[in-house]
């Protein structure tokens, strides 16, 4: 670890104050991600503004439906409050399969949207070659083991994963980022946030520089639909998604009316199939349809030496997230979304 | 005897130090003055140190010194000896030449004021080396040499192979696993004048201590090794590493205490592995399944340093009635860090192979896995042609397949299942041999009436100290809680390793004979001059509850001793094995059965459930022996179906952290029942224990494979089993 300065601010206008200060500077929420990398050795900023004692802990459910999300709402407070547990019961059971019980404690909201890939290459800085580090060094990825990489949304500098579930359930739910920054407040569409890595992998998200998230506001939920989250991994707690699929589904009679899908663990950002999304829409639905809208989310991807198995293994997860998101809409099998991570025992993270 | 203290479910009596965080640990020491060490290490696997830069590192904030080989002292190597007791894990000494062996090799150890400082300094230091082609892996190691005092060949196996009327060959891969201790290793080396302190952490305080005196030329009683507790080491730290050794060297160096913590992600390379192995099995048979030749053929990776064999088969020839047997054993260098010894070494491997491939015979011969087990039962040791001092292995078949239900299982492949799920039904063998060492042990009545043991072995977190407690409880009918119990320091009596499951079987004789000794000593001075019962006869004096006797008198240990005006009693006592290995052969077995859960529509694979029956002699303590075997099947499970070192093209470490190297996690734990049959081997030692460090990991990983292949009708032979292998589309 590199000595860096500390601040603690109060206001949310003086943490951006704070941070225009230094040319490398980093807010400090949770920590789970930041103080890992600064340890590292990835991440070297000069100053950690510290912003755990901003006012923005709160949940609310605005006039319109939508509900705003404190950035500092815990992982842990977020999962279990009653109104996303009522209105998107598929954010909550993405956030109770990450990480573990310790780790959602001290994550926040702002920081899940802010956490950094798990690249082993990008997490070593021993390595050369990484351009998310260090801009045009390379992809020690591309020839490396790559067996937890990306085939989704990858370019030739990078297929780095984006690691969380929060996210995912997000890019289902839809909504936007509020953010302030030197030029004032302004709003980013959260599934415009994250970025592709195109040429310029370093660039993650849509932040100018010194902006800090305030809040993320859900869209209104979708009147009687079935949701399912489904993440499939090496382990049943405590590891990221190999493949995840979150799925919201409302009927329109016995035909499918709206239907959102969203992957994770296969994808350099949260990853919406629209065209998969597309094909189910007005059918009837059924093994033969979510089998052809699981094959349309995958067309385009790209497999490397190590992880051409993700590529049936999502089509999995997405034919039984959609199964299982169809029962809860008929109010069958499945209790209401149901988070199912894979634990084999009462004794995993999930509550 | 009034107190039952044996065989008991006695909770640690360590445990409220544990959980209090008032167990001292090997890192959590500080002395006055002391400085902390950070390694810089070599970020290639293989090539030529050139040149280090440490202009930035020495103008860091904090930095004291950098230790290298430009200034490190010349020192000795260990002779490396299991006799001697000076074995180590890694021969070479540090910075002893400029070849870059493996990624992670030490090159320098900065020396700073904090632990921060050493870090951020130690990332300063600029390594110029040029690179050399590195040898991977084992698969392109090539095919390695012999280790030539390993083979065994017992009748004429290439011929009763050929003459078979059913045979098996097929070969079994297990990948790299570390041993992935909870606390990490970390050594405190203190020198005054001549004499050196080191606080390690560390399964054999003895050993450490010998090898440390070897290495810098020194009387073993110069040096001085405490290990109080241990926060697990699964044989990673049963012989000393180089990092002791550079700390050792910088503490002399600056006339100042230095201690380092070793980094997490060099306690992946630098402080061994289970080597990666390749297994080749052939089987002959006829067609009942009686085996007429088993052909067991190993190679295991080591390092360009040193020779480590992991003896993969050398349990094979023990385990079953064959006449004609043949195992051999190669070691091939690859540019990895040292291998070494890891909880039921070699055997955890040879039995994977062995136990899948009797599988594989029970498939191809239409037999049940467990019948053919029981027809091919041996009832004497056909390595040694000795009989068994005690083995009801076909008891630990019928108690662990009553009690899973086996009879519930339909052989064909894919045949069972229940929602999306295909049930497996699979079982192995499991099996460790009996091992025990001299021990010394010292017996102390104090004044103020506690029983004080004290021998130079260590608790490794398995619940020596409790047994010890318990076991000098029992004998003097002092209470639990007024026996002490000092281990983990060289300068106590000399006790053995903590490994290879022989701490209990060789530390509880010599306690015992303390104990007998010191109260001797006791009744002997108590009729004497000046004792409490002068002139008495020897024959009416009984030691009972604590207290001698005399008809209706008694005294306390307390009063026996102000009498005899003497701070306290004592007695040393050494004990070792006696020549029953000439009669007997001993060994402990058990039979797992595991239950697993495929999914093939998620390709999700579980383990559901766990039942092993060990025959592993009596159980001293009930509670940390069953927490043994237990936390063995998780380790087990690990190795079936997680842990992977692995490595790069070019032979770096990938995944040496606790985020990429995956062992198991409370949700992955299935339910597991464990049985102890509790025969005691009494021609083993006094109170018939064999030991259970190893044997709940045995059969574990062929138990999941072989009930994968019922699951699924894919018979997997590689270890750990990842989902991908099983995929279907």
């Amino acid at each position: 670890m590199r000595n860096f300065s500390y601040q603690a601010v109060e206001r949310v206008d003086s943490a951006v104050a704070r941070h225009t200060e230094f040319a490398t500077s980093a807010f400090l929420a949770g920590g789970t991600t930041l103080i890992d990398l600064i340890k590292l050795d990835v991440m070297r900023p000069e100053q950690v503004v510290d912003v755990n004692r901003l006012p923005l802990k709160r949940i609310d459910l605005l006039d319109d439906g939508r509900i705003r999300i404190g950035a500092l709402v815990s992982n842990t407070e977020l999962a279990h409050h009653p109104l996303i547990r009522a209105r998107h019961p598929l954010l909550s059971a993405a956030l109770l399969s990450g990480a573990s019980t310790q780790l959602r404690n001290m994550a926040t909201t702002a920081g899940n949207l802010m956490q950094r890939t798990r690249c082993a290459y990008f997490r070593d800085p021993t390595v050369p070659e990484c351009n998310k580090r260090e801009p045009g060094s390379g992809c020690a990825a591309l020839t490396g083991i790559n067996r937890l990489h990306a085939v989704l949304g990858t370019s030739e500098h990078c297929v780095a994963t984006h690691p969380s579930d929060m996210c995912v359930a997000l890019a289902a739910i839809e909504g936007a980022v509020e953010v302030e920054g030197p030029a004032g407040k302004r709003e980013v569409a959260l599934l415009d946030f994250h970025l592709l890595p195109g040429d310029t992998p370093e660039r993650e998200h849509a932040l100018e520089a010194d902006e800090l998230i305030t809040s993320v506001v859900l869209a209104p939920h979708l009147d009687s639909a079935g949701a399912h989250y489904l993440k499939l991994r090496d382990r049943a707690s405590y590891e990221f998604a190999l493949a995840s699929c979150g799925v919201i589904l409302a009927l329109d009679g016995q035909r499918i009316g709206q239907v959102r899908i969203a992957l994770g663990g296969v994808a350099t950002k949260p990853w919406r199939a629209f065209e998969a999304e597309a094909s189910l829409v007005g059918v009837v639905p059924g093994r033969e349809s979510f089998e052809q809208a699981a094959r349309l989310a995958l067309a385009h991807a790209r497999a490397l030496e190590h992880n051409a198995f993700k590529l049936p293994l999502a089509r999995q997860a997405i034919v039984r997230a959609l199964e299982t998101a169809l029962d809860d809409a008929q109010g069958g099998m499945s209790p209401p979304a149901r988070s199912d991570t894979g634990a084999g025992s009462p004794a995993g993270d999930s509550p | 005897m009034t107190v039952e203290a044996l065989n008991q479910r006695t909770a640690r009596i360590d445990g409220e130090l544990k959980v209090s965080g008032g167990a001292d640990y090997a890192g959590d020491h500080q002395l006055p003055g002391m400085l902390h060490g950070y390694p810089v290490v070599s970020p290639v696997a293989s090539g030529r140190l050139e040149r280090l830069d440490f202009d930035a590192a020495m103008g860091a904030p904090g930095v004291v010194e950098i230790i290298h080989g430009g200034n490190f002292p010349r020192l000795n190597r260990s002779p490396d000896s299991m006799a001697e007791e000076n074995k180590v894990g890694e021969v070479r000494l540090p910075f002893e030449d400029d070849q870059i062996h493996y990624h992670g090799q030490y090159l320098a150890l900065v020396v700073a004021d904090s632990f921060e400082h050493a870090r951020a300094a130690a990332r300063l230091v600029s390594i110029e080396f040029s690179c050399a082609p590195a040898v991977a892996g084992l698969s392109s190691a090539g095919e390695g040499r012999e280790v030539d005092d390993e083979a065994v060949t017992l009748g004429e196996p290439a011929r009763a192979l050929a003459a078979a009327e059913v045979r098996i060959d097929a070969e079994y891969r297990i990948a790299t696993e570390a041993h992935a201790v909870m606390e990490t290793h970390a050594t405190l080396a203190s020198w005054q004048d001549d004499r050196l302190t080191v606080y390690e952490s560390t399964q054999g305080v003895v050993f450490h201590r010998n090898a440390l005196a070897q290495v810098f030329a020194m009387a073993p009683e110069q040096v001085e090794v405490i290990a109080h507790y241990i926060g697990s080491g699964f044989g990673s730290k049963l012989f000393m590493w180089p990092h002791s050794v550079i700390t050792c060297a910088a503490a002399r160096l600056l006339g100042r205490p230095v201690r380092t913590v070793l980094p997490r992600q060099w306690n992946f390379a630098n402080t061994g592995h289970r080597p990666a192995s390749l297994q080749r099995v052939r089987l002959g048979a006829d067609r009942d399944g009686k085996l007429q030749a088993i052909l067991h053929d190993a190679l295991n990776e080591t390092s360009p340093v040193e020779a480590y064999s992991d003896s993969c088969a050398s349990a094979t020839p023990s385990m079953y009635a064959c006449d004609h047997v043949a195992v051999t054993q190669r070691i091939a260098e690859v540019n990895h860090g040292t291998p070494t010894s890891m909880r039921a070494p070699g055997e955890a491997s040879g039995n994977f192979a062995l136990e899948t491939a009797l599988d594989e015979l029970a498939v191809e011969l239409g037999v049940c896995p467990v019948e053919l087990r029981r027809r091919n039962f041996t009832v004497r040791d056909p390595a040694s042609g000795l009989p068994w001092s005690s083995n009801h292995l076909l008891e630990c078949f019928d108690d662990a397949a009553g009690r899973f239900g086996w009879e519930r299982r339909d052989p064909t492949p894919r045949s069972m299942r229940d929602g999306h799920e295909l049930i497996g039904y699979g079982m192995a063998t499991q099996s460790w041999s009996a091992m025990r060492k001299h021990c010394t042990a010292r017996a102390s009545f104090l004044a103020d009436g506690r029983l004080s043991i004290a021998t130079g072995t260590q608790d490794i977190g398995t619940g020596t100290y409790t047994i010890v407690a318990q076991t000098a409880s029992q004998l003097s009918g002092v209470p639990l809680d007024r026996v002490e119990v000092k281990l983990g320091d060289s300068q106590l009596p000399a006790g053995p390793l903590s490994g290879g499951s022989m701490a209990t079987a060789s530390t509880l004789p010599a306690v015992a004979g303390a104990v007998r000794e010191a109260i001797a000593t006791l009744q002997r001075l108590s009729i004497g001059e000046g004792g409490r019962f002068e002139d008495a006869a020897p024959s009416a004096l009984e030691f009972r509850d604590g207290r001698l006797w005399h008809g209706d008198e008694s005294a306390s240990v307390a009063e026996l001793l102000q009498t005899l005006e003497r701070g306290s009693v004592d007695a040393v006592v050494s004990t070792a094995p006696g020549d029953e290995q000439k009669r007997a052969s001993f060994r402990s077995f058990g039979a797992v059965f595991v239950e697993v859960r495929w999914d093939p529509g998620i390709s999700r694979l579980r383990v559901a459930r766990v039942v092993s029956t060990i025959d592993g002699g009596r159980m001293i303590n009930p509670l940390t022996a069953h927490n043994q075997l237990e936390g063995g099947v998780v380790m087990g499970l690990g190795m079936a179906l997680f842990e992977r070192l692995e490595y790069e093209r070019d032979g770096r470490l990938h995944n040496h952290n606790f985020a990429d190297y995956i062992v198991p996690v409370h949700a992955d734990m299935p339910e597991i029942e464990l049985v102890t049959l509790d025969y005691p081997d009494l021609a083993f030692n006094e109170f018939g224990a064999r030991g259970v460090g190893e044997i709940g990991l045995t059969g574990v990983g062929a138990a999941v494979s072989n009930a994968v292949f019922h699951a699924t009708g894919k018979r997997i032979r590689e270890l750990p089993i990842r989902l991908e292998a099983l995929l279907e589309e």
